[in-house]
């Protein structure tokens, strides 16, 4: 049981790194991280030694994002008053800009076709566990991760030889 | 090498690396002779690689506070959870998944003073999320939880004796719900009690049960289970849980 604990923290660094990505915003990543820690120390008689923790953390932490985002669109909207994480960093050098336009368009992006992409893209899972993770179909996680990089590419093209901007 | 049967799902598994070689051999052949599509691929490898560049930091970033005390704090404090629960199935018939095997009757009680124990020590820690709806909402905190465990529960008072209430929580609990209500007093030493409904309908005495600094009392009243868990002594514990009692008593 000391061992679920270990491997729990051991993904940490991973799950903060989704959460960001999921969220935009670096406090709310964390909580997110945090309550899906407890969670899943909550649930660890759900989770079986030789099946993938990861795939496990991250259908616990979308499950509870979805949940957030929906409190989040029936409730009053809370924004981060000083988030300087996500306002710093847009004033960096180009290359960063470049970074942050990307970010704000992901953010974009509807929820699902967000989630189908990250978990691809920046986790690397396979589409088979893209599929138990987010407990739809196969053929919804093509068509989601097709959607979603149209959408950006729509916006990388509309601006060749020039920096990713967001046209709003 | 059929060009045609490539399709959108192929192109977008051929940029993530997910398709086996004779498959990959044949797009490149597809993206060779069509280089509107060789366009499109390296659009979308460009997007994963800027997405993968742009959140990559996170991994390097020191973990906060709250993680860091996670591993120290938590790790050794379920370990020591594990041994109370191990020293408790010492007779060698029963291990941690006796809920599968054993007869309901002795499980409930072993199952209470697990998921109470567990419940105890990974909440209690919390500095942010020791609850899910504070004191400060107690009416609130009350009409929630008797609504989702579909009877009328209270959260006892213990000022008495010198803990206030801070706030409550719901838990799964073998595909029930159970409460936690959580207690702290001046010193901030923080009390659970862990109330979970049971068909069992039996009523048993006051048991003690204690493993390093965690002691903890559980009884069965009726259709419920309680355990009142904390690092006080015995005395002191059982002086709470005999306010609990009283208070709770239907």
């Amino acid at each position: 049981m000391e061992d679920i604990a270990e491997q729990l923290h051991a993904q940490i660094p991973r799950l903060r790194r989704y959460a960001r990505a999921l969220t935009g915003n670096a406090v709310r990543a964390d909580d997110l991280v945090q309550d899906c820690l407890e969670r899943a120390l909550s649930r660890r008689d759900q989770w079986r030694p030789d099946s993938d923790l990861r795939a496990w953390l991250f259908t616990i932490m979308h499950n509870l994002h979805i949940n957030a985002v929906r409190r989040e669109r029936n409730g009053p909207q809370f924004t981060e008053l000083l988030d300087e994480d996500n306002y710093v960093a847009a004033y960096a050098v180009d290359g960063q800009l470049q970074l942050r336009d990307l970010e704000t368009a992901l953010l974009r992006l509807a929820e699902e076709q967000r989630t189908v992409l990250l978990l691809v893209a920046i986790e690397e899972l396979s589409y088979a566990q893209v599929s138990v993770v987010l407990d739809i179909p196969v053929g919804t996680v093509m068509s989601r991760l097709h959607r979603a990089r149209e959408r950006l590419r729509g916006l990388m093209a509309g601006n060749k030889g020039q920096k990713l901007r967001v046209i709003s | 090498m059929t060009n045609e049967a490539v399709n959108d799902a192929e192109l977008h598994a051929y940029v993530d690396g997910q398709l086996d070689t004779a498959r990959r051999r044949a797009v490149e052949a597809y993206l060779a002779t069509h280089p509107d599509e060789a366009e499109r691929v390296a659009q979308y490898q460009q997007l994963n690689s800027a997405l993968r560049k742009l959140y990559e930091p996170v991994l390097n970033e020191p973990l906060p506070t709250r993680f860091r005390n996670q591993k120290t704090r938590k790790t050794y404090r379920l370990a020591w959870v594990a041994s109370v629960i191990v020293s408790l199935f010492a007779g060698g018939i029963i291990g941690w998944q006796m809920h599968v095997v054993t007869a309901p009757r002795s499980a409930v009680p072993m199952a209470l003073i697990q998921q109470a124990a567990f419940a105890h020590v990974v909440y209690t820690p919390e500095v942010r999320h020791p609850v899910e709806v504070t004191a400060a909402e107690e009416a609130h905190l009350v009409a929630w939880l008797s609504k989702r465990m579909n009877t009328s529960i209270r959260a006892p008072q213990l000022q008495k004796a010198g803990f206030e209430l801070v706030g409550g929580r719901l838990l799964p609990a073998d595909g029930r719900m159970a409460a936690q209500f959580m207690y702290q007093n001046s010193n901030g030493v923080r009390l659970t009690l862990y109330v979970r409904r049971d068909a069992m309908n039996s009523t048993t005495a006051f048991r003690y049960i204690q493993q390093d600094k965690l002691n903890m009392f559980y009884w069965v009243d009726g259709s419920f289970g309680y355990a009142l868990s904390g690092e006080i002594d015995k005395a002191k514990l059982s002086q709470v849980a005999m306010l609990v009692h009283e208070q709770l008593e239907r």
